[in-house]
């Protein structure tokens, strides 16, 4: 057995299509689930932070499960999972829903046919399980960046006469913010990374796109080799930002 | 809630369908839990070694030593781990001329994927290291590899354990991965019954999320009380 290696099937239509088609939901996945694990990384690592001690314990035990459990079962999980607990209205609104832009519409003079997000039960579960996974390493990035800043910055603010909040805006977080930007950065690129594993639920992102190519028509080689090129721009692109980001903002320290 | 469907599978979720050759005593078929961590021992055990020939190679002064483990490093690093399993997956029967096992080609995928992260720990872990390890090492009469095998390396090592420790987690989690090309543990074992019974998913996925846990979450605080101990030994500047 000899494998044909035919690497014209990429450049004859259908193919790179799907793949292009395949990069957007990729994008778009990891758009969504970015944003959301933001904001709820942020509100875990707050929770964290407070003086009440259960929404302490929540929070450690958030992040703790979510960290420690491979995505590929949280994934399982929300999609087959917790299928059964939830009530029947939600189950049926989720399993209906189809585009998120019903019929053809017009944006920035483009016109869209209606087709643009593939909304549909699996990419919401998909970048459900993308957002929580993430979100629990968010909050600890974020933990760490504002743990890293003595305490005495802070004592010293308020001796100054600046209030709690106004402490944290003008001195804490401004240098904060420079420490935890890389991290957050290359979490953000881990999500894009992690996002192929939402093939396995019918996500029509790279991998399921390159997994269709293969079973149509037999090329998986070619298939796997142009999302692994694609991947591999998309990562080089965010390490080069993060790489300038350094070198213009990391506060030099001397002593 | 069918929690008994869980109990019932349970052995089968611990080590799949093992059984043992009563003439020549030898374990067959190891799955469940037991086959992921095996990959994961594996994994890490062969990962060691090439993350620190890839890290030793990036840290290289000379460019044709340093460009391969560059290259490396940052190709394996930029591509997501399912996507390599895959890739190998088809490129093993080009290279073998013969299909290989799906747990033979997830061992060798985890080990070129976690081995380019244990280079970048290596380098940093050598990069830690005051500057002054390795004049003084040199300035003793020793040869750069002798320095490095003698000084630098078993003291930066020390102080990577708990990094180590950590990739030992995320290599765990990640072996769930080969599931999706058919090795049977924990993962796809849960697929199965799951597919079998239809009626107790949640049950059963709760259940494999919680034993990944475990494993995890032990080996996490181990990590975590290593760091503190080992922060006292550190060779500083100063």
């Amino acid at each position: 057995m000899t494998y044909q290696f035919n690497w014209n099937v990429l450049f004859s239509g259908e193919p790179a299509q799907w793949i292009f088609e395949g990069f957007l939901t990729t994008i778009q996945i990891s758009a969504f689930a970015l944003i959301a694990a933001l904001a709820l990384g942020i509100l875990i690592c707050v929770l964290r932070m407070t003086p009440v001690r259960p929404l302490q314990w929540f929070s450690l035990a958030y992040t703790e499960f979510f960290r420690n459990t491979p995505l590929l079962v949280q994934i399982f999980f929300w999609y087959n999972g917790s299928h059964y607990i939830m009530p029947e209205a939600i189950r049926t609104w989720l399993n209906d829903l189809y585009y998120w832009f019903p019929g053809p519409f017009t944006m920035f003079g483009h016109s869209f046919q209606g087709e643009w997000i593939l909304f549909n039960v699996e990419f919401i579960t998909g970048v459900i399980a993308l957002t929580v996974y993430t979100s629990a390493f968010i909050a600890e990035e974020i933990r760490a960046g504002i743990f890293s800043i003595p305490k005495n910055q802070l004592e010293a603010s308020r001796a100054v006469g600046l209030s709690f909040l106004q402490a944290y805006r003008f001195v804490i977080l401004p240098q904060a913010l420079r420490i935890v930007i890389p991290p957050l950065i290359s979490q953000a690129l881990n999500l894009i990374k992690n996002s192929s594993l939402c093939m396995v639920i019918g996500v029509t992102e790279l991998m399921f796109m390159a997994s269709q190519v293969e079973s149509y028509y037999g090329a998986p080689f070619e298939a796997f080799s142009a999302v692994l090129l694609i991947y591999l721009v998309i990562s080089l692109f965010v390490s080069l930002c993060i790489n300038m980001y350094n070198k213009h903002f990391m506060i030099q320290v001397r002593y | 809630m069918h929690w008994e469907i869980v109990w019932d599978n349970f052995d089968y979720f611990l080590w799949g369908a093992a059984r043992i050759d009563s003439a020549f005593p030898f374990i067959h078929n190891v799955g469940g839990l037991a086959a992921g961590v095996i990959l994961a021992f594996f994994g890490i055990f062969g990962a060691f070694w090439l993350g620190i020939g890839a890290g030793l190679m990036r840290l290289s002064k000379r460019w044709w030593v340093k460009l391969p483990g560059l290259v490396y490093i940052e190709m394996i690093r930029g591509v997501p781990l399912l996507l390599l399993i895959f890739w190998f997956f088809f490129l093993a029967p080009v290279l073998l001329g013969q299909a290989l096992p799906a747990f033979h080609t997830t061992l060798i995928c985890f080990i070129v994927f976690t081995g380019a992260y244990v280079a970048e720990i290596v380098r940093a872990g050598v990069l830690a290291l005051p500057s002054g390890q390795m004049e003084a090492a040199r300035g003793t009469g020793l040869s750069h590899v002798q320095a490095m095998r003698l000084v630098i390396l078993p003291q930066a090592l020390r102080n990577m354990i708990p990094s180590f420790v950590n990739q030992f987690v995320s290599l765990t989690k990640d072996t769930s991965l080969a599931a999706i090309i058919g090795v049977n543990e924990l993962t796809r074992t849960a697929v199965q019954v799951d597919n079998r019974d239809m009626i107790a998913s949640f049950e059963i996925w709760i259940t494999i999320a919680a034993m990944y846990f475990l494993i995890c979450f032990v080996l996490t605080s181990f990590s975590r009380r290593l760091e503190k101990q080992l922060s006292r030994y550190q060779a500083r500047n100063r």
